[in-house]
């Protein structure tokens, strides 16, 4: 579904991935996983076409990408949770959602798709007119991911969904990215919470300064001494 | 004076403050939506005020169209002005710094100020009466029949565009893009157009205002938008700038210390006490009246 074939990206002089390589299957769950700035973020905003490659391709279904404005690739079928959630915070919960679904003109659809939303984030429901800036940073989260959603995604960029969360929470947030896969959503899911990404991932990749070290089956990494040891704490 | 005359007085200056307000909030407007979507203070937006002034004179004495009919034009005209500054001469430095493109609004504005000089001669011209000004008196408090248009379609204009932000995808689009522009374009939006869009609303209401004005002081001219361009800038700073119902309280509260000052003091020291405004917003509350204290965007 997606390949991204050995791409180069710079922030002007700095070389912030060196040929980084990944493929993600369709209906599969691929994380990938690596210390603080590793350039994860890097490779989902390159996907995003938020940045250019120097170098490399991002197919998607056979369709070269790279290059191609943000909103077209939007409507292609990618969206993006980015780190931080970048919520518009001087929105309403429902505008905020409204706005996820801007590259559609069905408004049946669009109203059906909300309504799974909030069936899906409860606390989402109960919380239409509030402002998105004064939810709880787990409420803004199932925000950000519900508005990500409707757009009816075909492969879901999901940029540290766990960041800044209580344990139960990334729990909850962990079967929630796993019942949207579930559904028919491949899912490219960056986490620094290795632990939890290979629990639910079918792939995964490790990256380091720029570069794949390591991939394989998500039991292979998890069970990898290499792995074990920078990332899973022992 | 005595107690009633100044009561009086006070309630002509603020009829007269409220109507040259309204005026001053239909151009702070264009201001703060162009901030708030591009970080750019548009030095052009008082011309494009003239712009729409010119349009608005030249469709009803020689294209003899009536009142809302050339009111109409001249906001289109002005609206597509707006979007072709923005394409041609502020997209192109859209990476570049700051700075390059607050010169390049000067620019712009120079060059709507001369070129129309050499377009339609530096002469004023004399706005035809597209309806009589009929005085009425309230015991003493004297108004313009052309201060109700005035105040009318200003109120209006800000009725629909409040409509337009609020409730349509478009303007949804546009407080989108002003807050996060990233995350916006990860929405599936269209930056490029929505900036665009923001233009031609904003020019359209500055063109509104340069009718409005022809007919209420009747003499028009390719300089026009000076002053007033730097009023309703300050108007927009009052505010809060990138505040949109900020540009519309700071404009008709600018409007209203104006006339006061006129009115009570002497209208020599009118333009000083904007200006004055302006100095003290920028010492004790730079995010204006309704700004929030946001840092700014990294
Ligand atoms: N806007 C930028 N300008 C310059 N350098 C940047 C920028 N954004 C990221 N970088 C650099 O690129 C590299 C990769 O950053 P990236 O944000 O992709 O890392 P990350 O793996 O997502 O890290 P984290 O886990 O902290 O989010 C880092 O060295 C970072 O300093
Ligand atoms: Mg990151």
């Amino acid at each position: 579904m997606l390949e991204i074939n050995d791409i180069n990206v710079y922030y002007g002089a700095i070389h912030a991935l060196k040929g980084v390589s990944v493929t993600v299957e369709e209906g599969q769950i691929v994380t990938l996983i690596g210390a603080n700035g590793a350039g994860k973020s890097t490779t989902l905003r390159t996907i995003s076409g938020l940045l250019k490659p120097k170098a490399g391709q991002v197919m998607f279904e056979g369709k070269s990408i790279a290059g191609m404005a943000v909103h077209n690739i939007v409507k292609l079928g990618i969206s993006q949770v980015p780190e931080g959630r970048r919520i518009f915070a001087n929105m309403s919960v429902l505008e905020n959602l409204e706005l996820g679904a801007y590259t559609r003109s069905d408004s049946k659809g669009i109203r059906e798709d909300m309504d799974k939303i909030f069936s899906r984030f409860s606390r989402l429901a109960e919380r239409k007119p509030q402002m998105a800036g004064t939810l709880s940073g787990g409420e803004q989260q199932m925000l950000a991911m519900g508005r990500a959603l409707m757009s009816r995604p075909r492969l879901l960029l999901l940029d540290e969904p766990s960041m800044g969360l209580a344990p139960l929470l990334v729990k909850e947030i962990f079967s929630i990215i796993k019942e949207i896969n579930a559904s028919g959503t491949t899912v490219l899911l960056v986490e620094q919470n290795a632990n939890m990404a290979l629990s639910i991932a079918h792939k995964a990749y490790v990256l380091e300064t720029g570069r794949i070290t390591l991939s394989g089956t998500a039991e292979e990494l998890a069970a990898s001494e290499a792995v074990r040891k920078a990332y899973l704490g022992g | 004076m005595e107690a009633g005359s100044i009561a009086h007085q006070f309630v002509q200056q603020l009829i007269n403050g409220v109507s040259l307000g309204s005026i001053y909030a239909l151009i702070a407007l264009g201001y703060t939506m162009i901030y708030g979507i591009l970080k750019l203070i548009n030095f052009a937006h008082g011309d494009i005020y003239m712009v729409g002034a010119y349009v608005g004179f030249f469709a009803t004495s020689i294209l003899k169209l009536s009142f809302f009919p050339a009111l109409l034009m001249a906001m289109v005209v002005a609206a597509v002005v707006g979007m072709v500054i923005e394409r041609v001469a502020y997209r192109p430095l859209r990476n570049s710094p700051k700075i390059a493109i607050l010169i390049t609004a000067i620019g712009v504005s120079l060059f709507l100020e001369y070129g129309g000089m050499l377009l339609v001669t530096p002469q004023p011209r004399t706005f035809p009466a597209v309806f009589a000004a009929e005085l009425y008196n309230f015991g003493g408090i004297v108004i313009n029949s052309q201060q109700i248009v005035i105040l009318a379609i200003s109120i209006a204009l800000m009725i629909i565009l409040t409509y337009v932000v609020q409730k349509t995808k478009a303007g949804k689009a546009m407080r989108a893009v002003s807050f996060d522009t990233d995350a916006a374009k990860l929405m599936g939006i269209n930056v490029d157009q929505t900036i665009s869009f923001t233009f031609a609303v904003g020019s359209g209401l500055a063109a509104a205002a340069g009718v409005l004005v022809g007919i209420y002081y009747n003499s028009i001219d390719p300089l026009m938008g000076i002053m007033p361009g730097l009023k309703a800038f300050i108007a927009a700073v009052l505010g809060g700038i990138g505040v949109i119902p900020g540009a519309m309280a700071g404009g008709i509260i600018l409007g209203i210390i104006e006339a006061m000052v006129s009115g009570f003091i002497s209208s020599t020291f009118r333009d000083a006490a904007a200006f004055g405004i302006l100095i003290i917003i920028l010492l004790f509350k730079p995010s204006g009246l309704m700004g929030k204290n946001v840092r700014e965007k990294v």
